[in-house]
């Protein structure tokens, strides 16, 4: 599959993508990310109702050989889960921006978009070496 | 070696399917020779050396005085007075130390063979087929030796691996492993990397010194008891003689969610243990891993728990091997 990079989504430099619809946002880690970890055989979500803050861990995933932290590109409270990753955490490498979502936030601090990425930016940042 | 090629899983799979292929080159060999070369390796080698038949292969530690493991080793004997023990990369200087050490007394040379030989481990159902294709005779059975050319490299062929499956190690002068590669990948052997040998090795228990063996820990704790002929009178084994270990190394897998990693805390009804290799096991789809904990808490079946970077996970203790082959 071939490196992607939406237009729509917000980035951020940890290499994790926000797609802003009103007071929510639904978080992933990008494709340079789940290309980086290889095949995810285990995504461990946090629960809904938790805060996240805003480059802060708030879930892992772990390919056979290692665990990646997960960083919250924006604070918020955690609305829901993507349980589909439970039983098939290779949605995130097949589709890191579709079924490989990871969780959905109601954002508390919506000023925070202004210091994420956009595509334009994240290519820069991948192409400087990441 | 590179982690991987194509990816730790379809390697793995690949292996227990059909054939794949591991440049190991980075073990190192000593040579051992002359007529006390027997006598020197059966005090420095854990295993009763003397029942090494030539071409014959055997697995032992090597110990220090306290009994803890410097390395574990695997030894052909190529002659009646000439040996060639295979060490782990890591460990070589200090083993070929410790031999060259030793040797005083003995009527044996003792030589630093690394860079004589390259080393390609070819493992699976399919691997023996790929190999007789290449070669200029049959195969050595399993825990034998040969000498044979592949693809016309002049090669010491072994019976022996690190996976549970079928195939061999095959030692080679540098200079032809490219050959010998190249021709087994055209016989449609997967190349294979670090990240797949050690999930291939957790799978059916085999110890990986650095994780589950060292220098701490007494072979006896480890369950390498088997391979310490204490009547042999090796080096360290007046120590294993008076010793009474508390842990032992147990196989486990996770019977709920996650992935236990080596030095992860292990809890038990008994006392405290630690994970020393975990891992992802493709085959059986769950976190598998090996753990020391008291003998109390060793018996297959026991209920443990995992603290996964402060998340408890549930565990059984299980029977070796995690992985067997339904054939």
């Amino acid at each position: 599959m071939a490196a992607s990079y939406p237009d729509d989504l917000k980035y951020h430099p940890e290499h994790d993508w926000a797609r802003i619809e009103g007071d929510e946002a639904t978080f992933g880690i990008t494709w340079y990310a789940q290309d980086a970890l290889g095949e995810v055989v285990f995504f461990d979500p946090p629960e809904v109702g938790t805060q996240i803050s805003k480059d802060q861990v708030y879930a892992e995933v772990e390919s056979v050989k290692a665990v990646s932290d997960v960083f919250a590109p924006l604070s918020g409270e955690i609305v829901a889960v993507n349980d589909g990753l439970a039983d098939s955490p290779e949605k995130i490498n097949h589709d890191p921006y579709g079924e490989g979502w990871m969780v959905r936030v109601r954002l508390s601090e919506p000023s925070e978009l202004d210091s994420l990425l956009d595509v334009g930016a994240y290519k820069d940042l991948l192409g400087s070496g990441g | 070696m590179p982690v991987q090629y194509e990816g730790i899983r379809p390697e793995h799979v690949a292996v227990r399917a059909r054939a794949g292929m591991f440049d190991v080159s980075h073990m190192g060999e000593i040579e051992t020779r002359g007529p006390g070369a027997e006598a020197l390796l059966q005090r420095l080698l854990s295993n009763d050396v003397t029942r090494i038949a030539e071409r014959g292969a055997q697995y032992s530690v090597l110990c220090r005085g306290d009994g803890g493991v410097l390395d574990d080793l695997f030894t052909y004997r190529l002659g009646p007075e000439r040996f060639l023990t295979v060490t782990n990369a890591a460990n070589h200087d200090k083993d070929l130390a410790w031999f060259q050490e030793h040797a005083g007394g003995f009527e044996a040379e003792v030589a630093d063979a690394h860079a004589d030989w390259a080393m390609v481990a070819v493992q699976g159902p399919e691997a023996r087929a790929a190999l007789e294709a290449v070669a200029d005779g049959p195969l050595p059975a399993r825990m034998r030796t040969a000498e044979l050319a592949l693809a016309g490299v002049d090669c010491l062929v072994c019976g022996t691996g690190y996976t549970g499956e079928d195939g061999a190690e095959v030692l080679m002068p540098p200079e032809g492993a490219v050959a010998v590669w190249d021709a087994l990948a055209e016989r449609g052997v997967t190349p294979a990397g670090l990240g797949a040998r050690d999930t291939l090795r957790l799978e059916v228990c085999f110890h990986l010194y650095g994780n589950d063996l060292s220098e701490d820990r007494s072979p006896l704790e480890a369950g390498l008891g088997w391979c310490c002929k204490l009547d042999t009178g090796f080096i360290g084994s007046e120590a294993l003689r008076a010793a009474e270990p508390r842990d032992t190394l147990v196989p486990f897998a996770f019977t709920g969610p996650g992935i236990p990693r080596a030095g992860n805390p292990v809890r038990t009804g008994a006392g405290n243990g630690t994970v020393t290799s975990g891992s992802f096991s493709p085959c059986l789809e769950k976190g598998i891993g090996m753990a020391y904990v008291p003998l109390g808490a060793a018996e297959p079946g026991t209920v443990v728990e995992v603290d996964v970077r402060g998340t408890p996970r549930a565990a059984e203790v299980a029977e070796k091997p995690l992985y067997r082959k339904t054939t």
